[in-house]
């Protein structure tokens, strides 16, 4: 048992499907009479809409229909919304422009949707979309955010005046002003965190299906969370309701973020599809996950950091201006607040901060959480802000963090968060010594001898997940409760179904999970199957980002299983005629502690739904369901050690190691949690060193495919050196903490505390392309 | 409209498509065979590897019709029966996927790259290799060791043939 029990690197179940071309995403599902659909979007970052003639579109070959933003408005679809309300610091609700499935007298950026048409064949409304006339009178646009707010910027949405969505502030602003008239030293820093493209392998998708004869919808969706999916589209899109619609999101190729929210594809194809009578399907192209798809990150920031005499943190003071795209996109307000600016403590113990946040409206595409959320920008900044006050004062950076680590737990910092376990100089250590830190200096001498310019650089990151505890987050301004639903339903041959509200889309869910139940019920892994994705057979469900599936959707999984343990050792009890204090599960079957006593798992689930000898008053059938809350968020956190080696003939960086010592609390499997460090921290590194994302003036998307905007390929990245520690989560009954962003979260700063090192100036800016680091040592020369 | 006729993984097939149909369109919407993806517009990413008469091709960079004639195996015909491929059995042992998106196109790729390299692998030329596949799961740490095992593994089951053969 021991081997397929928590804690064992437990090869995945649902391998075999994928390996052997089996997998189902949502464009491979054909539905009978199924039609193609494709959008018009608009070519313009910034224009009123004057005149839509689609005459010439409806008679090309193969045309069904082609529908307009006017006609969606008449059949009562609704605007999109964020779910996330945030309070300006002057009281005044955040200023949410509306935003319709398909623009009716305005466009807002490059890929705003105004027409769908839909098609025998994909060729066929790719063609007749060519063919709608839109006549556009264009307007000036804004693409940087620190030019949004500007006098005579142009004006995105009439709700929000001089574009500004929200002007917030979070900390302790008298303790932060008197800390910096305190101060020995004031360490200030401008610092931009890159806009990026998420760009999960599997693009976007949407199959809506309208059943005439049920009046009742069915979307196949590449979504993260098919519950919220179909609960924002019956409560806010009015596109049915709930139990008229069943949302199904399959196989997904990757999410990172951009697939949790709700995008205008899938209520149009819903709607289109009544409209035409036809199943409509619509798969994005590339080319359109990078118009359309929600962005991350692009911060623009001044920070300043108060210091006493002894280098001891005395204050922080922040000042982000974020980029929220055309659009406020699901949950785009809590990603630059609640998720960035309760993490500006870091692992630090700093007694006062004072975060001010304001995020504005530009001609761009939509930006929300990618992975890490918030948390990358805060780890970003203040992890550099570390190694440039270290450098400015002349000593280690590793000894300036470890001065100032937060070493006793619980910890409350200023800025909401109670860091409830941690040892952050343990994971300090463990890097330090795996990257032989000690041995770094003659390296560096050897590469210095080679014409190369060799850095090293550390990131001690911090952050939250598991999210998170309903009333905390509906008190911070939550449209939703952030808890998780679990079923465990024990067949009547004692096989099980697990039916969980999570979903995966590459964390290996069927796998772990199923660990987590062989492991109680001492079953064999084969007799368990994972059941998600599918609002027609999990009830209800708050799907999977931020870390949450193993701290949150496990822990609901464990409160069934208790319920389930619970009724099973009543029921052999009564078997075996035993007391139920004195059954234990043991090799698949519940035997009587101490005796050779036993009744097999299979029989005792017989035994539950013949129901022919059950305890008094028992209820037939053995099926639990449990909703879990968690008490806290959870803290994972680590130490990433990057080195590199410069060539300052080409400025071309090589990462020659990376290191990463992470403490996610308690393992389900190490296999999974290094797989999601390795792609975490190589998005991250991408984020460093190669991916930029690039509008013109005029709101034009220059890095709009694989050719423009680079990903990170097998060559730019190395082998990684992996470690764990552990402090359980005290927060939930595994102690698990999360592991799917931190390395998205932890390596940015390590790679360009590296860079800086190696080629002595501060003065770099992500991603920081060969180009930028040779004029960077170029500048830094003169 | 043009008529193609090629053999797919071991099947005699043939059908009439769109002069403007792409190799990987034909596999997917007129044979069903949804297990070649498509990930990009540009022939970057290397989701719809195939084999087209034995070599690794992008079958988002060739008509159907220039395929007609050939023998192509896709993700779906490359496991004897039930017996995995040594790709396929690598990279679950070695956790080379996760999303599962970018897989079939990888396995393809690896197999190739492992057929053009019977002297062995090493990373360097795995990580060089793999250029034209994009993963945005696994980091590649996983699919590069995946590939150097099964490499390892072809290799003694190829030297053991020939041993017992001799």
């Amino acid at each position: 048992m021991g081997i397929e029990g928590v804690g064992a690197r437990v090869a995945r179940k649902e391998d075999k499907r994928f390996i052997t071309g089996a997998g189902r995403y949502v464009d491979d599902m054909v539905v009978p009479g199924m039609k193609h659909a494709a959008f018009v979007r608009s070519p313009h970052a910034h224009a009123q809409i004057k005149k839509i003639d689609v005459s010439k579109a409806k008679a090309m070959p193969g045309v069904i229909g082609v529908l307009t933003g006017k006609e969606l408005k008449a059949d009562g679809i609704g605007n999109l919304i964020c779910g996330w309300m945030i309070h300006s610091k002057d009281g005044s609700p955040m200023k949410m422009g509306a935003w319709s499935p398909l623009a009716v007298d305005k466009v807002r950026y490059v890929g705003d949707a105004v027409v769908i048409v839909v098609a025998d064949t994909k060729g066929q409304a790719r063609d007749a979309a060519e063919a709608v006339e839109i006549t556009y009178k264009e307007l000036k646009a804004v693409v940087d955010a620190s030019k949004a707010m500007d006098k005579g910027a142009p004006q995105i949405h009439p709700e929000a005046e001089n574009n500004l969505i929200f002007d917030w502030d979070l900390g302790n602003a008298d303790e932060t002003a008197a800390a910096f008239k305190k101060a020995a030293h004031v360490v200030k820093m401008d610092i931009v965190n890159n806009r990026l493209v998420p760009n999960a392998m599997e693009p976007r998708a949407a199959l809506g299906h309208y059943d005439k004869a049920e009046d009742h919808y069915t979307c196949w969706t590449t979504s993260q969370n098919p519950h919220v999916a179909r609960l924002v589209m019956s409560a806010f899109y009015n596109v049915a309701p709930e139990n008229k619609l069943r949302v199904i999101a399959p196989d997904v190729g990757g999410g990172f973020g951009s697939k949790i929210y709700i995008y205008p594809e899938e209520i149009v194809c819903l709607w289109a599809s009544k409209k035409t009578g036809v199943p409509v399907k619509w798969v994005a192209d590339r080319t359109e996950s990078f118009l359309c798809d929600a962005h991350g990150r692009d911060h623009h920031t001044h920070a300043e950091m108060a210091f006493d005499k002894d280098h001891k943190i005395l204050g922080f003071k922040v000042e982000t201006i974020a980029n929220l795209g055309a659009y406020m996109s699901l949950f785009s307000s809590a990603t630059p607040t609640y998720l960035y600016a309760t993490l500006l403590s870091g692992q630090y113990d700093i007694p006062a901060i004072l975060g001010n946040v304001k995020a504005v409206y530009t001609n761009t595409a939509p930006v929300d959480a990618y992975r890490g959320a918030g948390r990358p920008e805060a780890a970003f900044l203040i992890e550099r802000m570390m190694e440039v006050s270290a450098r400015q004062f002349g000593i280690s950076p590793a000894e300036l963090r470890r001065k100032n680590f937060i070493t006793s737990f619980p910890h409350q910092t200023p800025v909401i968060m109670n860091y409830d376990a941690g040892d952050f100089a343990t994971s300090l250590d463990m890097a330090m010594k795996a990257a032989d830190y000690a041995g770094f200096e003659k390296r560096r001498e050897k590469a210095r001898k080679a014409g190369k310019l060799r850095g090293i650089g550390f990131s001690c990151y911090i952050e939250a997940c598991g999210i998170a505890p309903s009333a905390a987050v509906g008190s911070l301004g939550a449209g939703v409760g952030l808890w998780e639903s679990a079923e465990v339903r024990v067949n009547a041959v004692g096989t099980i179904e697990v039916l969980t509200g999570s979903h995966s889309h590459g964390q290996g869910h069927e796998t772990t999970f199923a660990q987590l139940v062989a492991d109680r019920l001492k079953v064999p892994m084969d007799s368990i199957s994972i059941v998600h994705g599918d609002t027609d057979k999990v009830q209800m469900g708050m799907g999977t980002y931020g870390s949450r599936s193993g701290a949150v959707g496990m822990s609901a999984i464990v409160k069934a299983l208790d319920k389930v343990e619970a009724k099973a050792k009543k029921i052999a009890a009564h078997l075996m005629e035993a007391d139920e204090g004195d059954i234990v599960i043991e090799n698949g079957a519940l035997k009587v502690a101490g005796t050779d006593k036993n009744v097999p798992w299979f029989q005792m689930a017989l035994a539950a739904y013949t129901a022919h000898n059950l305890p008094a008053g028992m209820e037939p059938g053995l099926k639990e369901t449990a909703f879990y809350d968690p008490a806290n968020f959870t803290f994972p956190a680590g130490c990433y050690v990057c080195e590199v080696e410069v060539d300052p003939e080409t400025g071309m960086t090589e990462i020659v190691q990376f290191v990463a010592a992470d403490d996610f609390g308690n393992i389900i499997n190490p296999m999974i949690v290094e797989g999601q460090v390795h792609g975490g921290v190589t998005q991250g590194i991408g984020q460093a060193l190669l991916e930029g994302t690039s509008y013109d003036a005029s709101g034009q998307l220059l890095t709009a495919s694989y050719m423009d905007y680079t990903m990170p390929r097998a060559g730019d990245v190395p082998s990684y050196k992996l470690s764990t520690s552990s402090t359980p989560s005290p927060s939930n009954p595994l102690g698990i903490k999360g592991c799917g962003e931190a390395g998205a979260i932890g390596s940015p700063p390590a790679v360009i505390n590296a860079i800086t090192d190696a080629i002595g100036t501060e003065d770099i800016t992500m991603p920081a392309t060969p180009n930028k680091v040779w004029a960077a040592i170029r500048a830094a020369k003169h | 409209m043009s008529q193609v006729s090629l053999t797919v993984n071991g099947r005699q097939v043939s059908g009439a498509v769109e002069d403007r149909t792409l190799l990987v369109h034909f596999l997917r919407e007129h044979l069903g065979l949804t297990g070649t993806h498509v990930g990009c517009d540009t022939s970057q990413c290397g989701a719809c590897v195939v084999h087209v008469d034995g070599k690794a091709v992008k079958s988002c960079s060739m008509l159907a019709a220039q395929a007609s004639g050939s023998t192509v195996v896709t993700i779906e015909g490359l496991a004897d029966g039930a017996d995995l491929h040594p790709v396929q059995a690598a990279f679950k042992e070695h956790h080379g996927l996760q999303c599962g998106f970018c897989t079939p196109g990888m396995i393809m790729t690896a197999t190739d790259m492992i057929r053009r390299h019977p002297e062995g692998l090493d990373e360097t030329t795995v990580r060089a290799e793999l250029e034209g596949n994009i993963c945005r799961c696994t980091g590649y740490h996983n699919i590069v060791k995946a590939i150097l095992a099964a490499s390892a593994a072809m290799g003694k089951a190829a030297k053991g043939k020939a041993k017992k053969a001799a």
